[in-house]
């Protein structure tokens, strides 16, 4: 798991590493909204080998039971509760403690994330709606691309509804640290769990910024090789959907990924005795004049305890947020408009 | 849960040379249902150095996907037949996800048809290019396929008994699931021998075995014995078509490669059960506990004590295992003298949606 150490110097008080105010001792309830898709699948199934989870709810338009038949004998605590159909979303996410959406359409060759968020929206909308009505405590993370916009969607709703915790939703951009991690270990030559870097800024091409230096171990390339693994790092959801040739995008690493910030979430809710749980996340944010910004978050039993803030930037990485905060505060603003539209269309 | 020790440990580094132990595992079929969340598990496995990933259908995609896991070693897709060969050269174990799976009330002859060649190949492929590595079906019918692979090993002068396994761990962790929940204690404290083979009756849980100890009447052991048997079958019921258990079986597959793994790795007493070539009983191929070592079964380990339920049970199935034997032997002979096959049913499509 990443051990931010690094990280923590830029985190002012830490709540003493005690048992936290508001920990849950209990099994959790986690829902997998979009469970039967190419993420949500492999994503299931990695949820069901956590035993912190007692209760695993299945949701997707169709197909959930047989899903759910097959996760419910595998030997780990979870039960497993499939839910299909229009009235099932409500069903399958009463009284979660955490709601993944994988839901939703990917992309194919040469499409950008944010040629998916006519589709999308209705996905982020209707988990939204739901979500206040039938778990408004519950920690929130989205896949669904464009998270860019999908999650300024879902914060626009959830606020017109009036059950908006900006310290419980998520956009999950885990896979950009899972790439810069095995991406620097590549050229390292070591173990790509020892790589810490942190991931700032947004989830689609020069919107994700890798901070190298602050990279530990240190990246110490030429200038051309950060360039150039800047762009691996922003191009490497491409490069999937582009070597799957129409069959998606990716899936597989998307499942390990999320998996990881939902278990970082679960131990954050239950409470780290001796070590903080560090993530970064893209999330409502005054770090940046950016509303909505992905950071180093410390998580815990209510969600964000901590936004760490912008790590130290060297030069060519000030220049590189200068150029994308425009990028991001388009989206944002497309995303809130949209969220605007919907609560009157989407009930 | 996937605690590999590192292999790196068996490197012998001498001032004169640089002896480098790599470990490399292949997926055969890793595009499919189960291929895909089985490379994931294999993937999240430190200690792999590389994992090779084949399958008819294009691997590139899957394989650049798995690539960005954060984890040590390298993934390699390799697609279509010709390349079947060079994914497996050189793996440590090899494990077979390939081939269609029942849909609701489809014959195994009809199953083995299809899948029959696909033991073939790979047991072909394992014996030009990794005579040594540890082969693990999946590929059903199970009770056929292996012995189906077995004949064609024989015929390519690179049978070891020890190397070739049926997974039937699936099997145990239904089990340990079900009187888990039955007896309302985590299913992860459940142990229990299943042994027999991978097909209906042929499956054996030994529940008089199970520790913690089943206390139940004959009727709920029955109960639970047929639900054990027919688990798959509910799964391929509630997919309603769209395929056979996937994720459970990824799983149960991966702990069972990761066992294959520790063992190769030096780990003691690891015990598995698994479908095997075997003299335990009059049947030839059969599933029972064993150790596992570096060089696949270390020992087989007595058969348990059984109930007077279990013996006259074991007594029905033994026979059933012994003709699917015969009919996956003959399938391979009739392949190898290249006669004329019954025409291979159209495989399902690649997505489960």
């Amino acid at each position: 798991m990443i051990i931010a150490s690094r990280l923590l110097t830029h985190v002012g008080k830490l709540p003493p590493m005690v048992q936290q105010l508001g920990c849950i001792n209990r099994g959790l309830k986690v829902s997998v909204v979009g469970s039967v898709g190419g993420i949500g699948q492999p994503l299931s199934l990695l949820l069901k080998l956590n035993p912190d989870i007692e209760k695993l709810s299945l949701y997707d338009i169709k197909n959930t039971t047989g899903v759910g038949v097959d996760l419910s004998h595998i030997n780990t605590r979870a039960s497993v509760c499939p839910f299909e159909g229009k009235d099932g979303l409500k069903k399958a996410m009463d009284k979660a403690d955490i709601v993944v959406v994988p839901a939703g359409l990917p992309r194919k060759p040469g499409m950008k994330r944010e040629d998916l968020v006519d589709v999308n929206a209705t996905v982020a909308c209707e988990v939204a709606v739901a979500a206040s009505e039938v778990c408004p405590g519950a920690m929130l993370a989205f896949i669904t691309n464009p998270i860019n916009v999908i999650v300024p969607i879902v914060a626009t709703i959830l606020k017109a509804k009036g059950t908006y915790d900006p310290n419980r939703l998520f956009g999950v951009t885990s896979l950009d640290v899972v790439r810069a991690q095995t991406f620097v270990a590549d050229i390292l030559n070591s173990n790509p769990q020892k790589v810490n870097i942190p991931v700032i800024g947004g989830h689609t091409g020069r919107t994700i910024l890798p901070i190298l230096s602050q990279c530990d171990p240190p990246f110490n390339g030429t200038v051309k090789e950060r360039e150039e693994l800047i762009k691996h790092i922003q191009n490497a959801g491409t490069e999937v959907v582009n070597a799957k040739d129409g069959l998606g995008s990716a899936t597989l690493s998307m499942a390990f990924a999320a998996s990881h910030f939902i278990n970082a979430l679960i131990r954050g809710i239950k409470g780290s005795k001796d070590q903080c749980v560090v993530e970064c996340a893209y999330v409502e944010s005054d770090v940046t004049e950016a509303q909505f910004f992905a950071t180093p978050l410390v998580l815990g039993p209510q969600g964000i305890e901590q936004n760490t803030g912008l790590p130290e930037l060297d030069d060519e990485e000030r220049k590189a947020l200068d150029f994308m905060l425009p990028i991001l505060k388009e989206s944002i603003e497309k995303g809130i408009k949209i969220g605007e539209d919907m609560m009157n269309s989407c009930v | 849960m996937f605690l590999l020790t590192s292999l790196k440990s068996q490197t012998k580094v001498a001032a004169w040379r640089v002896v480098v132990r790599t470990l490399k595992v292949a997926v055969v079929g890793a595009g499919g249902g189960i291929g895909q969340p089985l490379s994931l598990l294999l993937r999240r496995c430190p200690g792999i150095d590389e994992l090779a990933l084949h399958d008819l259908t294009e691997m590139k995609g899957i394989a650049a996907d798995l690539s960005h896991v954060s984890q040590t070693g390298n993934v390699v897709g390799f697609t279509g037949e010709q390349e079947l060969e060079p994914a497996v050269s050189g793996a440590d174990v090899v494990v077979v996800a390939a081939g269609m799976p029942r849909l609701p009330g489809m014959q195994r002859d009809h199953l083995m048809a299809a899948n029959g060649n696909v033991a073939v190949k790979v047991a072909t492929a394992v014996s030009n290019a990794s005579p040594g590595a540890l082969l693990a079906f999946i590929t059903n019918p199970v009770n056929m396929i292996v012995p189906t692979a077995a004949e064609v090993l024989r015929a390519h002068g690179t049978f070891d008994p020890r190397r070739l396994f049926g997974i039937t761990t699936l099997d145990v962790v239904r089990s340990k699931k079900f009187i888990g929940d039955s007896m309302n204690i985590s299913p992860d404290e459940v142990n229990i021998p299943v042994i027999g083979g991978h097909a209906g009756i042929t499956i054996l849980p030994l529940i008089s075995q199970c520790q913690p100890r089943y206390r139940r009447d004959l009727q709920e052991i029955q109960k639970l014995t047929n639900r054990i048997q027919e688990a798959g079958t509910e799964v391929v019921n509630a997919k309603a078509g769209k395929g056979s258990a996937t994720l459970s079986m990824a799983y149960a597959a991966a702990t069972f490669v990761d066992s294959l793994l520790r063992a190769i790795g030096g780990q003691e007493e690891l015990v598995e059960c698994a479908f095997v070539a075997s003299e335990l009983t009059d049947a030839p191929f059969f599933a029972s506990p064993l150790n596992l070592g570096k060089d696949g079964i270390k020992r087989y380990m007595p058969l348990p004590q059984m109930s007077d339920y279990e013996k006259e049970a074991l007594e029905k199935l033994l026979p059933i295992l012994r003709q699917n034997a015969d009919e996956g032997v003959n399938f391979a002979r009739t392949f190898l003298s290249g006669q004329s096959r019954a025409p291979v049913p159209a495989a399902l499509p690649l997505t489960t949606n």
